[in-house]
């Protein structure tokens, strides 16, 4: 059935709507200025959709009220499945969290910057002489495959494989939940298979390690393994790829940018901060699991709450300027990869993969632009990102 | 505290708030190291050279968590 299109944003908010696909933000600074959450019945239990910076951060430290069991809003609740630690709350939410920590801490996460290098040049070498490509389709969306492969021990061969399951699990889920089921059981038996493999001649990969955890003296189960894979895989791919795809659109729409970070690579690490206030990824979501009030707006039990942290990320009271993109800003607070106790557990890997692609892509590419006449597609729903960034290279372009 | 007495500044993480985003590690490194876990921790005493001492303050205004706090302090002579 078709999705009737938004007519009152306040009290009937759709995610999912055109509008809102075609610029959030846009959908964000109108409902600023009449309330401070929109509400919308379409969702299973009802849904809120907070604006504001504050509230945001005071629903992701509550885990008393709102829960992290489902985190999409769809019509229909979806079936509570396992993903720890994201889908979990405290107590069990520590352990399992706990557990994958290390292997994503800044200096671990760092010994992979040479394999991500190699992947970057790799992906560039493949596109020497192009005059037109696609900085999504071509490149952006490879980063993290072969990233998030390398550090499984599994084959990049198998890129292809991961990229359907991903795009069944988000998109494809959308218009038929089955779709999305039906990726969860072939990503299970693959990861199984994985699983076993490793048990009998382990390596030095995060299978291997998983596969030899322990939890309070029990090893971890196939479940919790799979769970966990399953996540590294959806949380891991998409969410990066989106980004580098945003921050290359964004260099391609706003020539001033590319121009001023080509001429000041050291502006990068300001660079890729602000790009990822403004174009974060990331939407979470909420169920309330007992009525409470947070900035005198009240949430009641069954709820669903669409947890936007790109919205905070826009917060006027939190940013000046919070709509502009401003490559220097060095006040810049952003809770691009969440806050409290969920905060994106590979938010060093996501930060390296966009450093070293922007860098990598810069050095080859440094003058490009949008094709006029070409379209660019955007994500629906929950994560945001180009899946296509048509542009045209310019060569021997040298301007002062 | 009064202008006359000699002070200095310290910096601190408040670890039940710091959730591991790093940000003090890559905007401050000369004070600020994470732990395996990536954990922000302090280096050292924490006290932050004059010099340092605008990274301190963008290390404090950065940090999403609000965990890093900068102290001024009587400077121990």
């Amino acid at each position: 059935m078709p999705r009737l299109p938004v007519t009152d944003w306040e009290h009937d908010f759709d995610h999912f709507d055109p509008e809102w696909t075609r610029d959030p933000a846009r959908v964000w600074a109108d409902l600023r200025s009449t309330c401070p959450v929109a509400t919308s019945q379409r969702f299973e239990g009802g849904a809120y959709l907070p604006l504001r910076y504050a509230d945001i951060y005071a629903i992701a430290y509550d885990t008393d009220h709102f829960s992290s069991q489902r985190i999409v809003v769809r019509e229909q609740k979806q079936p509570v499945k396992g993903m720890p630690p994201i889908t979990s709350d405290p107590p069990e939410h520590t352990p399992s969290r706990r557990i994958l920590l290390p292997a994503f801490s800044p200096k671990e996460i760092q010994k992979h910057e040479q394999r991500i290098r190699a992947i970057c040049v790799d992906l560039l070498d493949g596109l020497t002489n192009r005059r037109e490509l696609d900085a999504a389709v071509d490149y952006a969306q490879n980063v993290p495959v072969y990233t998030i492969a390398h550090m499984l021990g599994i084959d990049a061969a198998d890129g292809d494989l991961f990229r359907k399951w991903i795009y069944d699990l988000g998109t494809g889920s959308v218009h038929d939940p089955h779709v999305g089921m039906q990726a969860l059981a072939e990503l299970a038996a693959y990861f199984r298979t994985h699983i076993e493999q490793r048990r009998l001649q382990p390596s030095d990969d995060l299978i291997s390690f998983l596969a030899h955890a322990e939890i309070d003296g029990e090893p971890l189960t196939d479940q919790h393994i799979i769970g966990a894979l399953t996540l590294l895989l959806a949380a891991g791919i998409e969410t990066t790829w989106s980004a580098i795809g945003s921050a290359l659109w964004h260099l391609a729409a706003h020539q001033e940018d590319r121009r001023r970070l080509v001429a000041q690579p050291d502006l990068m690490a300001t660079a890729i901060e602000e790009l990822l206030r403004v174009y974060s990824p990331v939407t979470m979501a909420r169920e309330v699991v007992q009525d409470t009030v947070v900035g005198g707006c009240p949430y009641a039990k069954g709820g669903q709450v669409l947890l936007s942290y790109p919205a905070a990320n826009r917060d006027p009271e939190k940013f000046e300027q919070a709509d502009s993109v401003v490559i220097d800003r060095v006040h810049n607070p952003h809770a691009a990869f969440g806050l409290g106790r969920h905060r994106c557990l590979g938010s060093n890997l996501a930060r390296l993969e966009m450093t070293i692609a922007l860098e990598e892509w810069l050095k080859r590419i440094p003058e490009f632009e949008l094709a006029p006449d070409k379209e660019v597609i955007w994500s629906e729903g929950q994560l945001r990102g180009p899946r296509t960034v048509p542009v045209i290279v310019r060569t021997g372009d040298h301007e002062g | 505290m009064s202008d006359t007495v000699p002070s200095t500044h310290v910096v601190s993480i408040n670890h039940d708030r710091c959730q591991g985003h790093s940000r003090c590690c890559s905007i401050a490194p000369q004070l600020f190291d994470s732990d395996d876990l990536g954990f922000g921790v302090v280096r050292g005493d924490g006290l932050v050279p004059e010099d340092l001492l605008d990274k301190a303050r963008l290390v404090v205004a950065n940090c999403p968590e609000f965990a890093v706090t900068l102290k001024r302090i009587a400077k121990a002579e």
